[in-house]
């Protein structure tokens, strides 16, 4: 399908392209090469002047993140608020995109238009009323969100929503309805009908945006730095406290980096080939 | 007048992104099983029964958070009221005088840091959608090695934000950073080591963070939507003689300019209010050739704990996403139109 014609790219075009391709791998390729030779040097290597390449490789940087800060403890915590934000983000979606693709009724144009529109506006905008909430809920009732980890999931799962939504209704219109059709006639109310034969259909699309969910819930620094406390903490902040006063353990700093971005990135990449499907279904059609 | 082009700003994108999902008529479906009244009743309450968490959770975070924040710009909300911010005194628009005296310290310093946030915005979504389209274009065709590279490019996209901006803080470092080690011990370019993360330089060094992070997702985006070109309509142009320039004119750029309608709207919003970037880059006060609108509210708020000045400063943001993303979707479609 995917055949090059007969006719070959010019010489000067593969030429082009080896040069620009190979310039953009090095541009990406360089703070990762710098972020895992640094997290195998001694702390001298990174006081100096910089080390390509460590003097002596040591796993040591490994062993005392964990000590330095509480790093298990913010592990911890960023993989709860990140699992459980992307779980009910992902229900919640796939809900809603299942009423917007498969039903008309009043108000709906009203809906993706707000939800979609909530996603252009900054997080500051959101950040100080939200705090303030929060405090006062919290103050009203005696339930502490602020600075709990419910609060934090309440949040973030609501970042993910509006996209997720959005892609998912474009994979669910690519689903022929005569599958619905046929749940139907063989008995299945709606909610059978979407739980039994469009999930598993719509599974490439349940899977990006999965994937996106988890990234956006995984990184976000901003709500984490005002919303959480010491016992609450996620990655995203207390990676920070590698520095002290005077210096940086800046061996340790990459060593927690890489860390933290192997679940990831390692995700990510198995997983692109859904990505891609999905948007190519939900955003680019 | 505010509120009608906040109305199109509103309405707008979702033409633009939902496009050509709404193109098949769902409403009256034939065919569909007869059922008794409640069963039709039921069927006219589901649909907001399915919408009823997302619209709650939306609600909550989103909306009422957004009416509270134009409610707060219109306070005396500082450190002294925060406690029991409902008693903080009305000040009308005070709030928003004071955002926009631009002859006062408090109005010049946001005037620089929106002159700075556009100019950074313009130049870095320019590169990211540039790099993104050259890369896009040159693995459109199959060849060896071409799966490693597109996982390779996607890897800035996929880390967590704070772990490759952190790497970046540390390449940037004046004295043992690997940049100052590459550009005056190794090449010789510079005499002096300059300081990347203080000053002037640091606006290059967030553009170069910036970019570095955000091509991929131009990349992504646009390589998608490449694998929906026929194949063959590079073959029928290549027949009649095209050149590869011209095949990139006339049917890619052609055939991905619906996308760039949207992958560009994205990319501004999100540089346009990226916070954790230079918020990990450089701490919690930016330099000023560096800071960013978003950081730059955060800090009026939480540093000198005046949230009502940081309000209006956020509503003032939002009028004018608001007012760029209606007039620039009402451009651009209007150029679609006229040119289909």
């Amino acid at each position: 399908m995917r055949r090059r014609s007969p006719m070959a790219p010019p010489a000067w075009f593969v030429w082009l392209r080896r040069v620009t391709l190979t310039v953009l791998t090095v541009f990406t390729v360089t703070p990762v090469y710098v972020m895992l030779s640094s997290s195998l040097k001694p702390l001298r290597d990174v006081q100096g002047s910089f080390q390509w390449i460590p003097s002596v490789f040591t796993l040591r940087p490994y062993v005392d993140i964990w000590h330095t800060v509480p790093l298990a403890r913010y592990f911890v915590n960023s993989l709860i608020v990140a699992t459980s934000a992307t779980v009910l983000s992902v229900v919640i979606a796939i809900f809603a995109a299942y009423a917007l693709s498969r039903y008309r009724f009043p108000g709906r144009r009203v809906f993706s238009v707000t939800v979609l529109s909530t996603q252009m506006f900054p997080g500051i905008l959101f950040l100080l009323p939200l705090f303030l909430i929060f405090v006062n809920i919290g103050n009203a009732t005696g339930i502490a969100l602020y600075g709990s980890r419910g609060a934090l999931i309440l949040t973030y799962l609501t970042f993910s929503l509006p996209f997720s939504i959005w892609m998912l209704v474009g994979y669910l219109d690519s689903i022929p309805r005569e599958l619905d059709e046929a749940a139907r006639v063989d008995g299945c109310g709606p909610i059978g009908a979407l739980l039994r034969v469009i999930v598993p259909a719509a599974v490439p699309g349940i899977v990006a945006v999965t994937v996106y969910a988890f990234m956006t819930a995984w990184g976000e620094t901003l709500f984490a730095s005002v919303m959480t406390n010491d016992s609450t903490r996620t990655l995203a902040v207390g990676l920070q406290g590698y520095s002290t006063q005077n210096e940086v353990f800046w061996n340790q700093v990459m060593a927690a980096s890489l860390v933290v971005s192997v679940p990831v990135v390692a995700g990510f990449l198995l997983l692109q080939r859904y990505l891609v499907t999905g948007l190519t279904a939900g955003a680019v059609k | 007048m505010t509120q009608r082009t906040a109305g199109t700003g509103v309405r707008r994108p979702d033409v633009a992104m939902a496009g050509g999902r709404g193109g098949a008529p769902k409403g009256a479906r034939p065919g569909r099983p007869r059922r008794r009244v409640s069963g039709r009743l039921r069927r006219g309450v589901l649909p907001y029964l399915l919408l009823l968490p997302a619209l709650c959770f939306e609600l909550l975070v989103h909306l009422a958070p957004m009416i509270v924040g134009a409610v707060m710009s219109l306070r005396e909300l500082t450190l002294f009221f925060i406690r029991d911010w409902s008693g903080a005194p009305w000040v009308g628009l005070r709030n928003y005088q004071v955002a926009v005296d631009f002859d006062a310290p408090l109005g010049r310093a946001l005037l620089q840091s929106f002159l700075v946030t556009v100019a950074f915005t313009v130049l870095a979504v320019g590169l990211s959608w540039l790099l993104g389209t050259v890369a896009a274009i040159f693995m459109q065709d199959r060849f060896r090695g071409r799966g490693t590279l597109r996982a390779i490019f996607l890897v800035p996209y996929a880390l967590p934000v704070y772990a490759a901006v952190m790497t970046w803080a540390f390449m940037f470092q004046r004295d043992t950073g690997m940049v100052n080690d590459l550009l005056v011990d190794q090449l010789h370019l510079l005499d002096e080591r300059p300081f990347w993360l203080i000053g002037g330089n640091s606006f290059w060094a967030l553009l170069t963070v910036v970019v570095w992070r955000s091509w991929p997702f131009a990349f992504l985006i646009l390589m998608a939507g490449l694998q929906a070109v026929p194949r063959e309509l590079y073959e029928a142009a290549a027949i009649d003689g095209a050149g590869v320039w011209r095949q990139v004119r006339r049917i890619t750029l052609p055939s991905l300019r619906p996308i760039n309608q949207v992958l560009v709207l994205v990319l501004f919003l999100w540089t346009f209010n990226d916070f954790t970037t230079p918020f990990v880059l450089f701490g919690k006060s930016a330099p000023a050739s560096a800071d960013l609108i978003s950081i730059h509210i955060y800090q009026s708020s939480f540093v000198t704990w005046d949230f009502g000045a940081g309000s209006a400063m956020s509503v003032l943001l939002l009028l004018f996403l608001l007012v760029v993303t209606a007039g620039y979707l009402v451009v651009t479609s209007r150029r679609r139109t006229a040119d289909a």
